[in-house]
């Protein structure tokens, strides 16, 4: 019992890492906290869905398409819908307020089409549903696979965000939005990559739960406050501290609900964010301000 | 007090409004009931978000522990008492948010409220199917939809006397200064943590007494029902429309959006949330202050242009 908890729980908490590091890059880089960030991870369930069950694409092969689209789609929402309110703000809080408000909104739209599109079932797929043996535990394969997808996205991430002359520039946006025109970066494209990004890793996410998981159309709500509650446990911009926080959450909530209830696992998400928040408002692993 | 025009014409425009059961047939009393209901919730909105630019999407979560506390206590106790626990309740629950977040950059605020109804409805979801062993209550309470429109009219009238009077007194004077900049306001002596909770307890406790009053128009609740996020969503949109930091401004958005979304919902029940969402959006960009600021601003440069 307990070594299979621990197991699903860092299934679990490999995907909330894999959700939280696009979410955490949305905020960190591109300064746009993007309520309707859910809505993607589950648009992109529900691809994965569509190219399995009517042509037959195994969920690791429509990530060629699913993720390109996630990032598409998030350039296209940036320069459409957030660079005005960021030319607006002039770099002030009002952005944040902005930015939350005008993706409220999105959340209801995307949500709505959704709706209009699937309908508001549990919808769900069997892929490689078999049990492989693991250190003695049966798992099913399509959460190993799961897990393994998440760390190879966000080793890839990390690497390519520490290593390239890429990465480097957008970590210096993140650090210094003000004196990265200084160096010949240009702050806007980079904002709009990294929300860019931001969205293609949340499409790798909803590829990635739909292997295991069942979704609904809305949905949406609660993987964004997961992903919120890792960011802010993590530390805002903080990739490694976004891969534990978020293995720390699934731990949590697979331990909650195979030792208390698995109707508190939302319960014990608010608590630990709740815990954070008056014990660390930094974040468990970031500097404080 | 001086007794001036403005309060004769606002005690007539009351009694008018207060006669309206007697002229109207169910449909639109019903409306009726919908509007004075949203009108309240965006003005109790606006009373703590509007100055502190505290931005709260918790309030389905206030007004579904109204509605709930009347479905669980309606046949323990008589009605006026129900009320009374509702809003000891939404005050409680408040104050414990209150004091754990308040304290925190805004943005960590926003996004508490945001999963607050979510926790609350999965808490009472839990709660009824372990421990009481039902999910769902009947409400039997002997109300016509009539004196609900009372109640809640009263209450909206109430609540925009206690933000205008608010407005003027030395708790709104520092509350607009938190608004514009927190630093300045610690340094010039404002409780920072006091004013604010004491502003985001009363705001949510008129909330939860809206969801309270509107309860019995249910007569079967569940946690779904009740914890509905559109419901935090539409009192945001209608106090921005009309202008947050106003006295008038949330009912005035209040009033063409309630009529809107009841059109809408009436002949386009699949695409609501799209519409919604879009006119969110569409309103977030081209109304950022609202339409009654929108308004002064165009009177003011009129008026220059005329000087001129």
């Amino acid at each position: 019992m307990f070594l299979s908890t621990l197991i699903f729980g860092l299934v679990l908490g490999g995907t909330y890492a894999l959700i939280a590091l696009g979410l955490t890059m949305q905020y960190g880089i591109a300064r746009i906290m993007n309520l309707a960030y859910g809505e993607v991870i589950v648009a992109a369930c529900f691809g994965a869905y569509l190219l399995f069950s009517v042509s037959g694409l195994s969920p690791i092969l429509s990530l060629i398409i699913v993720a390109p689209a996630g990032f598409i789609l998030s350039w296209i929402v940036y320069a459409v819908m957030m660079r005005p309110l960021v030319a607006r703000s002039g770099g002030g809080g009002k952005l944040e307020v902005d930015s939350i408000l005008a993706t409220f909104g999105l959340l209801f739209v995307l949500q709505g089409v959704m709706l209009v599109l699937f309908g508001a079932n549990f919808t769900s797929y069997a892929y490689l549903d078999r049990g492989v043996n693991l250190f003695g535990v049966t798992v099913a394969l399509n959460r190993l696979i799961a897990f393994l997808l998440s760390v190879c996205v966000g080793g890839a991430l990390y690497l390519i965000l520490t290593r390239t002359r890429w990465g480097t520039a957008l970590r210096a946006v993140a650090l210094a939005p003000e004196a990265a025109p200084l160096v010949g970066l240009d702050v806007n494209k980079m904002a709009r990559l990294g929300f860019a990004l931001g969205g293609m890793l949340a499409a790798v996410g909803g590829v990635v739960v739909s292997m295991y998981q069942t979704f609904s159309a809305s949905d949406g709500v609660v993987f964004t406050m997961k992903a919120l509650v890792v960011v802010i446990m993590g530390g805002v911009g903080n990739v490694l501290g976004a891969v534990l926080a978020g293995l720390f959450l699934g731990l949590t909530e697979t331990f909650v609900a195979a030792y208390i209830d698995p109707g508190l696992t939302m319960a014990a998400t608010y608590g630990l964010f709740l815990g954070v928040l008056l014990w660390r408002p930094q974040g468990l692993f970031g500097k404080a301000a | 007090m001086k007794i001036t025009v403005k309060h004769i014409g606002l005690a007539s425009l009351l009694a008018v409004l207060a006669c309206a059961p007697f002229m109207l047939g169910t449909y639109h009393l019903g409306v009726m009931v919908g509007l004075a209901g949203y009108a309240t919730l965006a003005t109790a909105w606006a009373m703590f978000s509007g100055p502190t630019r505290y931005i709260s999407l918790a309030t389905a979560a206030f007004f579904g522990i109204g509605a709930y506390t009347v479905a669980v206590l309606s046949d323990l106790m008589p009605y006026p008492l129900v009320l009374l626990c509702a809003l000891g309740i939404g005050a409680l629950v408040a104050l414990v948010v209150g004091l754990s977040t308040l304290r925190l950059a805004g943005v960590y605020f926003v996004i508490f409220t945001f999963g607050l109804t979510e926790l609350i409805r999965q808490l009472i979801t839990w709660f009824e199917v372990n421990v009481s062993g039902t999910l769902g209550r009947y409400i039997f309470l002997e109300l016509e939809p009539r004196d609900i429109y009372w109640q809640l009219l009263a209450l909206l009238a109430v609540t925009l006397g206690l933000s205008a009077w608010i407005g003027r007194s030395r708790i709104g004077l520092a509350l607009k200064v938190i608004g514009d900049d927190e630093t300045v306001a610690a340094h010039s002596g404002i409780n920072l943590a006091r004013t604010k909770l004491m502003l985001f307890v009363l705001s949510a406790a008129i909330i939860t007494l809206v969801g309270a009053i509107q309860s019995p128009r249910w007569v079967y609740i569940e946690p779904v029902i009740v914890f509905n996020p559109t419901v935090s969503f539409l009192t945001v949109i209608m106090a921005l429309l009309g202008g947050a930091n106003r006295l008038w401004g949330p009912v005035l958005g209040a009033v063409p959006l309630f009529l809107l979304f009841e059109w809408l919902s009436a002949n386009f029940p699949d695409h609501f949330s799209i519409l919604l969402g879009a006119l969110f959006i569409a309103i977030v960009f081209a109304l950022p202050n609202g339409v009654l600021n929108a308004l002064e601003g165009m009177w003011k440069r009129r008026k220059q242009e005329t000087r001129a």
